[in-house]
């Protein structure tokens, strides 16, 4: 098995249970992520990719659950694992970085305290080992005097800097995979590409695996060397980044990269996809993007398979063909 | 900090000062000790001579002043019953009070902490369910009669546990306690079990609450993406979170504890200083209700001080000018 991380079928649940089936929030997802690659896990608020990176370091809020499905993490099922073995993986050698960086750190503990503690959750080495461990890992992520910030609490820094925190706390066992969740959405503009370039810094040098959670198009154009795009719990499109870009098969895909503002000249109205995300409780019949879609018909009315394509999938029976550009 | 401390204990004397005026004067509208004082066969003349010797024939104003002057020698004037002075007489109390009031918090503090943690973590479990009614009991069960029902199930029906005093005591540091001895422990169970029974349905609840909000922040899903053991993550970066509203709480009631052990020292006849306050006030004996009610004027400013302080060991953020 080549992929370091394969995802196959994976189908989240929330409620249920006792044979009555919950909500999905992630349904009949499969994908896979080699190592020193990234993923873009792209999709609207309610899509389920936040809830997909969740699943796979099992950190779901109850009364979520895995209902099925399997997580191949280096050729092991970990879906079967125990809480304790996960425990194990978890900051070890699957790591996590969050959205709102104000929110991750505890205010009542200092940075050191917090970067410490996570050493020493995976290695028995001296708290002095760990806490030299720590400076290393701050001063990687480029924050400045790293001795004296180990004892300054969270609220003392800027989000940012508290973002380059959290990942130095996520790249302290240099972890095989991160999973990226909206990392760089409450920060700003020029913060989110110093972080990018900390993340394609690493995928090349570490060789690390990310799954890059976002609703941005254009971070992921950037960053991402695979494209998963996820509407109402289903991948409805998946690829190479450049390819799925320039050319979407789904409509769903094409409507995104069409409401991307920088799509479009000045002065012309912004494109939009028509409607709401639909309730995951209340999905149409069939296809769920088919009572947004312009392109749908009868045929819509029956779910349809991902049909692959070479490295591409797509899940339309009327898929977008690429029209010379406008 | 220390502006911040020099601030705040001139605000204390503020306090104190404030204090004074409405103890005085609020003591003097709730009735004429001369009444109860004199006996009702003396002349005319008898009764002009103990107005007198007390000084209760002077303007009120006038009375206020003295007793001022008096306070700031550290004098409250002596019993009107007891012929003695009358912060002695509350001093004298006080170990017995501290001793049932400091138990009754930590029973409060070693029962409401854990069940309240138990139930914000498990919120479905019957246990946790039985646990939240069982507080909503100890919140509206009046204390006076959950005193009488533990004297009657312990005391009189049972006959474990001795109904009322404090049993022998043992001399530390000058002052007698209870819990020194083993027949003064028993004794200072039921009490303090009856003091403790509201603090800890409020130490469980607002434990409860705090681990509930506390439980679904980022942080706490940080942490155990860290992979830290579950211990941990509960045991450090939720409780002290936790505890920063807890502390101040436990703090505010310190001294409602103590100021409120009346019902349950009356109960006991535990001589504290909630029975003598009781007995003061039925006697209008002035200068004790002053002196108590001062005493527990500081206490409260004390205690007050005393929390802002945990408050900036365990919150960071509160730690304003401590770099500056």
């Amino acid at each position: 098995m080549s992929a370091l991380l394969q995802v196959r079928n994976l189908v989240t649940e929330f409620g249920g249970g006792k044979g009555q089936p919950g909500t999905r929030a992630v349904n009949d997802v499969s994908f896979s992520v080699e190592r020193g690659r990234v993923l873009g896990l792209v999709g609207e608020s309610g899509s389920g990719k936040s809830v997909t990176g969740f699943s796979i370091i099992r950190l779901l809020e109850r009364p979520g659950r895995i209902a099925a499905g399997e997580i191949f993490f280096d050729g092991v099922d970990i879906s079967r694992n125990s809480e304790e073995e996960m425990r194990r993986l978890r900051g070890k050698r699957i790591a996590m970085v969050f959205q709102d960086p104000t929110m991750t750190l505890n205010p009542v503990l200092s940075v050191g305290t917090q970067m410490i503690e996570a050493v020493l959750a995976h290695e028995s080495v001296s708290k002095e080992a760990a806490r030299q461990r720590a400076r290393d890992a701050l001063g990687l992520v480029g924050i400045p005097s790293p001795e004296e910030r180990l004892a300054a609490y969270p609220h003392q820094f800027s989000g940012g800097m508290r973002q380059r925190v959290a990942i130095a706390i996520a790249l302290l066992h240099k972890p095989d995979l991160i999973i990226a969740d909206e990392p760089t959405t409450a920060l700003d503009v020029t913060i989110q590409s110093q972080i990018i370039a900390e993340f394609q810094k690493l995928t090349e040098e570490a060789r690390t695996a990310v799954i890059w959670v976002t609703h941005d198009l254009a971070i992921v154009s950037r960053l991402a060397d695979d494209i998963a795009v996820m509407y109402a719990g289903r991948l409805v499109e998946t690829g190479p980044v450049s390819e799925v870009l320039n050319d979407p098969r789904h409509p769903y895909t094409a409507g995104l990269i069409a409401s991307v503002p920088s799509q479009n000249h000045r002065g012309e109205r912004l494109h939009q996809i028509n409607g709401m995300t639909p309730a995951l409780n209340r999905l149409p019949q069939g296809c769920s993007f088919r009572t947004r879609c312009e392109r749908a018909d009868d045929g819509c009315l029956v779910m349809p398979e991902l049909a692959l394509a070479g490295e591409r999938s797509f899940r339309c029976i009327h898929p977008v063909t690429k029209v010379s550009a406008s | 900090m220390v502006t911040s401390i020099i601030r705040r204990l001139i605000q204390a004397v503020f306090v104190v000062v404030a204090m004074t005026v409405i103890v005085f004067i609020g003591v003097n509208v709730i009735g004429n000790p001369v009444d109860i004082l004199i006996n009702p066969d003396a002349n005319q003349a008898e009764r002009a001579r103990v107005i007198a010797h007390y000084g209760l024939d002077q303007p009120l104003w006038r009375q206020y002043l003295l007793f001022l002057q008096g306070l700031l020698h550290g004098d409250f004037g002596n019993s009107f019953v007891y012929g003695r002075p009358a912060m002695g007489l509350i001093l004298e109390r006080l170990p017995a009070t501290l001793e049932l009031a400091i138990s009754a918090l930590a029973i409060a503090l070693v029962f409401g902490l854990p069940l309240g943690l138990y139930a914000g973590l498990y919120p479905n479990r019957v246990s946790s369910k039985l646990i939240m009614s069982g507080s909503i009991l100890g919140f509206s069960l009046p204390t006076f009669w959950v005193g009488l029902m533990l004297i009657m199930v312990f005391s009189v029906e049972l006959g474990w546990l001795p109904t009322n005093g404090r049993g022998p005591t043992l001399e530390l540091f000058g002052v007698r306690w209870s819990f020194l001895t083993g027949e003064g422990l028993r004794h200072l169970l039921l009490p303090a079990f009856n003091l403790a029974l509201f603090k800890t349905s409020l130490i469980l609840r607002l434990t409860r609450a705090g681990v509930q909000e506390v439980l679904p922040q980022d942080y706490v899903k940080f942490a155990r993406a860290k992979g830290l053991r579950e211990r941990r993550v509960i045991a450090v970066h939720v409780l002290k979170n936790l505890m920063i509203p807890v502390v101040t709480i436990i703090g505010l009631e310190f001294g409602s504890l103590i100021a409120f052990s009346v019902v349950t020292e009356s109960i006991f006849a535990w001589p504290g200083m909630g029975k003598l306050i009781i007995d003061s006030i039925n006697l209008l004996d002035r200068p004790v209700i002053v002196a108590y009610l001062m005493m527990m004027v500081l206490l409260f400013v004390v205690l007050n001080f005393i929390i802002d302080v945990c408050y900036t060991i365990l919150d960071p953020r509160v730690r304003l000018d401590s770099k500056a």
